[in-house]
């Protein structure tokens, strides 16, 4: 219903054709708003595709026609269809001498292209030309064009002349110009690193447009390099002071706020340049102070500075006075019925945490409120709160949740999100092992292959390592849990293929450890799940070959080398090892499989059985996982028996590329093993291929090993030797690679593992022994009992609530500055008289040139020609020491400035910036009354107008939307 | 800074798209498509706020129109919204009660007082009053090349009289 009415108005405005546009283009909007489905929609835009071409190759297009067919073309492209057919007329138009259509064509041109289109180099010229012309419209236009379209490669072209604007005559070039150089600055900061001091003099313009637009660039530069514009605080504080005390003229006003959008930009700039600094900080707690007791909650605007406020106090160096104003706010977000607000609060309580964890508690029921709330962008704020307030007593509750809510959503990239943050939690605060593992099991039987591969590598290392205590008996404990857990989940169907591999390792490595379960029990398993999968695979195989075979032949390959763990320990424990039918099967199946990897696991595994219980012990040592194994790369052990070999008179070795027939099957072996060995793509170059005449003329050169390059001399060796080497390849590809895994109990970083055609594990895993030591300690502690809340409240709830605060009496694990340590000793129970009482002991004085602002306003309101922004002149001369006197360092600098720039007349406008403005204010409603007056020419601004419209669509037989055609104002208010 | 913004209607149809950060045709047909599902159907209790692929999208609804600007992690979601809150009272000052139909039809217009509000992903000028000034005199100039066009050509069809 909704709809048709649109499209009754639309109907009618079209056939009007009252909006300067050609009936055509008013029928192509039209239809497209009648269009039901995307289809249509897609075949209208496609109608005019072709329409547009043929037209534009007509000759002699007027230009009003052509303005028109670009404003056309822009259409099409925002509805997502390409029209790249008529960028090169937008280029052209930009060309054109009359300001409507170059301004047309620069929209069209920074709307079509992008900075490394090749059509750039069109406009570079024309740009140039602009940036030079004596109307400034034009500038701007050019300006415009300029943020958009200039890269790295044409900064140069126009760097001279955008510099030469910064001190144009016209505030809204210097504004542009401004932006376009903070554009640079971001695109390529080397080429305009040695002009960023036109920042810094641009924050003192006399326009407060154009200072609002330096904040933007000063405050990249800040981020970067907070300490090289430690000298500016002063004049931010001041400049923040003065747009708090509305000396900014009438027009920034936004919502009855002075300069909301500056003081925004100030505050995030200051929270930058106060943090760790006491010195700086103390400069900005009077304005920060004022600015929160005065702001208007009642507006989004008003709460946007309040928030930022709160950013501040918490970045800065902290103030007990300031952090209890901000904790005041947060309570009225929190407290407030809107989601946007309760939102704002949480993500600051986020933030004001880590300086004084007790204020949560007051705000606990209202967190647990917004943790249950429907809306899922609050949820995840709150998660957000809760993984920055997560500490060993309620480690468990907040993960839990987390694991719940995590089950309960669909989309991947927040699930892998979160399922990364409850591995993180459950690895930091784990408080046993036994939690640990179910945990760890409960986020991969959800969060499946969304989880990173090396929290299933952490888990394997956790299980095999223990928790680095030198005590055996919790380890094989945690171990026998963790093989019970996995043989209870192995039945379920669907695991995931990481989770399926950390099982069968595990059980591999551990099934039979602890004597509970017999070999057969545990391979009849294993056996099953190799099933299982396979099958499951199959049907896949056929439709995407490659991919599938190789996942469901990694199902295979983890049960069998799981299988081959435990009947060798079986053959070292001197057992007999009676294989189960459909083990055997499974064995002759891979024997016969075409994947060489399966089939040589096959093959080594039969042979491993065949051995004596001395040799399995050689080759697959029981409970070894963790001890250091040495490789020796170049096979120098070999040497001997080489040298051996070559004086009984075998061959020489021949390099693999020259080596013709290969008929007798230990050769055949050895390559099957090649090709298991080198399954990951090779990175570096071939080498290039040596004349054959040469090695084989030159006998010794080839006995000597060592001199082959290195990452072939393990292949090259290989054939001579045997045995020795087939038992190493094997227990190595048996063995889970651990090198480039980071370690257990470190926040997840990102390593790749070493090249798979490395076959040694000779990077030997480190021991987090540091970490788990703290992990540990945490855990070890004994939790708080839970604290009785106030009553009438959801019993639910107030336990959830406990358990989520109750413990926070405990030392926090995580950093926080030193200011926690006097807060910490505050009472649990009663944060309030906590608060109360630290606030007494740490209230002291404000700096003695604070108290000279704090006097201030009186005297400067009742002089209003005092000069807002005199102050200002100060930042120019970087070696003002922020802590000066701002009135008397200004006084003595302010000569200097005028000989370092010989920019005598700008600062001179300086003088007055603001003065001229805020004392006319005549001059500034007439300003008013102009602006929207001129609107008429192109469509009536008023309510006639709108009735008119109204009308106009009841004539249609059309029902508008309501009575009032006019649809934002009930929104504007 | 500001990545994009997207002007939407309620059936999902799209009004206004600015990119300040480079998008190929490919990726904003998938943005568009994917944030306007999400943002399309978010209860009207709910935040204005969705957090998207490590970026923030604010919206806000006016009538039938969905005003949405993403921008970075770190930025003031407040801010944002009453950004767009700004936009649209500066539209609705230029075009006088603005109403869907102004940006459908004037949708370039739409475009020029955008640019003159956010530049490079920042926000350039913060007075509606010296945004509308400088619109107005970009359209003074509009206007005088009109007159011109139209005088012209009736000097010219009196001449060939």
């Amino acid at each position: 219903m909704e709809q048709l009415k649109t499209i009754g108005r639309e109907l009618a405005m079209g056939s009007q054709g009252g909006f300067g546009q050609s009936k055509e283009f008013l029928d192509l909007v039209k239809s497209i708003g009648e269009a039901r489905s995307k289809a249509e929609e897609d075949r209208i835009v496609l109608r005019e595709i072709e329409t547009l071409k043929r037209r534009l190759l007509e000759p002699d297009i007027p230009k009003r026609k052509m303005k028109e067919y670009i404003i056309r073309l822009l259409y099409v492209e925002m509805l997502g269809h390409d029209a790249s057919f008529g960028y090169i007329h937008a280029v052209k138009m930009t060309h054109d001498d009359a300001l409507p259509l170059k301004r047309t064509g620069y929209l069209a041109v920074t709307l079509f292209l992008s900075d490394d289109h090749d059509l750039i180099i069109l406009i570079v010229n024309t740009i140039q030309k602009d940036l030079r012309s004596d109307n400034y419209l034009v500038v701007c236009a050019a300006l415009n064009a300029v943020c958009k379209l200039i890269n790295d490669e044409t900064i140069p072209a126009v760097l001279p002349q955008v510099v030469e604007l910064l001190g144009h005559s016209k505030e809204a070039v210097r504004k542009k110009a401004v932006m376009a150089l903070h554009r640079f600055y971001q695109k390529s900061p080397g080429a305009v690193s040695h002009l960023v001091s036109n920042f810094r003099k641009r924050l003192c313009d006399n326009d407060p447009g154009v200072m609002g637009a330096s904040l933007c660039p000063l405050f990249d530069l800040v981020t970067i390099d907070a300490k090289s514009y430690k000298d500016l605080v002063s004049s931010f504080v001041s400049i923040l002071k003065q747009v708090a005390e509305r000396r900014l003229p009438k027009s920034y006003d936004y919502h009855q706020m002075p300069a909301p959008f500056i003081q925004v930009k100030l505050l995030k700039i200051l929270a930058l340049l106060g943090s760790g600094d006491k010195q700086a900080s103390e400069s900005m707690y009077t304005v920060l102070g004022d600015i929160i007791r005065k702001s208007d909650s009642s507006t989004n605007i008003g709460n946007a500075v309040l928030y930022e406020c709160i950013c501040c106090v918490a970045s800065i160096h902290p103030n007990p006075k300031l952090l209890e104003s901000a904790a005041d706010v947060i309570a009225k977000f929190l407290k407030s019925d809107s989601h946007n607000l309760k939102y704002m609060g949480i993500d600051a309580l986020g933030r004001l945490i880590k300086l004084s964890p007790q204020i949560a508690e007051q705000h606990q029921l209202a967190v647990i409120d917004c943790l249950e709330d429907p809306d899922d962008t609050l949820k995840r704020k709150t998660f957000e709160l809760l993984y920055k307030m997560t500490k060993s007593s309620n480690v468990e509750v907040i993960v839990d949740r987390m694991v719940d809510y995590m089950i309960s959503i669909s989309d991947d990239h927040y699930k892998t999100y979160i399922a990364s943050r409850c591995v993180e939690l459950a690895e930091q605060f784990a408080p046993s092992n036994h939690w640990f593992i179910q945990t760890m099991n409960k986020v991969f039987e959800h969060a499946g292959d969304l989880v990173n591969i090396k929290v299933a590598h952490n888990l394997m290392r956790l299980i095999a390592e223990g928790f680095g205590e030198d005590d055996d008996a919790t380890d094989s404990q945690l171990r026998s849990s963790a093989v019970e857990s996995y043989l209870r989940i192995i039945g379920e169907p669907k695991l995931p293929s990481m989770f399926l591999q950390v099982i069968c390792w595990v059980l591999g490595e551990y099934g039979t450890a602890d004597g509970k379960h017999s070999a057969s029990y545990i391979s009849g398993k294993l056996c099953d799940i190799a099933e299982a999968y396979s099958n499951d695979e199959t049907v896949k195989v056929f439709t995407k070959i490659q991919l599938f075979a190789n996942k469901a032949g990694k199902f295979k390959a983890y049960a069998i080398s799981a299988l081959m763990k435990i009947y060798a320990f079986e053959v070292a424990a001197g057992r007999k090892v009676d294989m189960l039918p459909e083990c055997q099967s499974f064995i002759e199946e891979l024997l016969a499989s075409h994947s060489t990897d399966l089939q040589q696991r096959a093959y080594e595994l039969q042979a491993v059985v065949g051995l004596d219980a001395q040799a399995v012990q050689a080759i697959l040592p029981r409970d070894t996982r963790c001890e250091e194994i040495e490789v020796d790369k170049d096979l120098s052990f070999l040497n001997g028996y080489v040298d051996q070999a070559i004086e009984k008179g075998a061959q020489p070795y021949i390099a693999e590329d020259e080596r013709n027939g290969m008929g007798n099957v230990s050769n055949l072996r050895s390559q099957d093993q090649h090709e298991s060995i080198q399954h990951g793509l090779r990175f570096e170059a071939y080498e290039l291929p040596k004349p054959p005449m040469q090695s084989k003329v030159d006998p010794v050169s080839s006995t000597d090993v060592v001199p082959v390059p290195e990452a072939l001399s393990y292949r090259e060796t290989h054939p001579i030797s045997s045995v020795g080497s087939t038992s190493e390849a094997g227990s190595s590809e048996l063995k889970l690679r651990l090198d480039g895994v980071q370690k257990k109990w470190g926040r997840p970083t990102y390593s790749t593992p070493t090249s798979s055609t490395t076959n040694s594990p000779s990077e030997k895993p480190a021991n987090g022994a540091s970490h788990v030591d703290s992990a540990t300690a945490s855990y070890s502690k004994s939790r708080d009992s839970q604290n009785t809340k106030k009553t009438e409240i959801d019993p639910e709830k107030q336990k959830l609530a406990a358990s989520l605060f109750g413990g926070s009496s405990q030392p926090e694990r995580r950093s926080s500055t030193g200011h926690k340590a006097s807060r910490s000793s505050g009472g649990a129970a009663d944060g309030s008289r906590g608060s109360k009482a630290v606030e007494k002991t740490i209230q002291q004085p404000p700096p003695p040139d604070l108290l000279d602002f704090s006097d201030e306003p009186t005297v400067t309101s009742a002089l209003p020609s005092v000069d807002p922004f005199k102050q200002l002149e100060g930042l120019l001369d970087s070696s003002m020491s922020s802590t000066t006197n701002h009135n008397a360092g200004t006084a003595t600098i302010a000569p200097d400035i005028m000989s370092l720039y010989g920019d005598s007349t700008a600062s001179q406008d300086s003088l007055d910036i603001f003065h001229g403005l805020s004392t006319e204010p005549t001059g500034a409603t007439s300003g008013e009354t102009t602006v929207t007056t001129l609107p008429q020419s192109v469509k009536g601004p008023n309510a006639k107008d709108a009735l008119e419209k109204d009308a106009l669509v009841r004539q249609m037989g059309v029902n508008p939307t309501s009575q009032n055609p006019n649809l934002f104002r009930d929104l504007l208010g | 800074m500001i990545h994009f913004v997207l002007l939407i209607s309620r059936q999902g149809k799209v009004r206004l798209t600015k990119w300040y950060s480079p998008y190929s045709q490919k990726e904003r047909s998938k943005v568009i498509r994917e944030l306007s599902s999400e943002i399309l159907s978010r209860g009207p209790k709910l935040c204005n706020f969705v957090e998207w692929r490590g970026f923030k999208v604010v919206y806000k609804r006016y009538a039938s129109l969905y005003f949405c600007i993403c921008s970075d992690q770190d930025d003031n979601e407040l801010e944002t919204l009453s950004i767009i809150h700004h936009y649209v009272e500066t539209l609705d000052r230029y075009f006088g009660s603005v109403c869907e139909l102004d940006l459908i039809f004037n949708f370039h217009k739409a475009y020029f007082i955008l640019d003159e509000i956010l530049l490079a992903g920042e926000m350039q000028e913060t007075s509606k009053r010296t945004t509308l000034r400088l619109i107005a005199a970009q359209e003074e100039l509009l206007e005088a090349a009109k007159e011109e066009a139209s005088s012209l050509s009736s000097i010219i069809a009196q001449a060939t009289k």
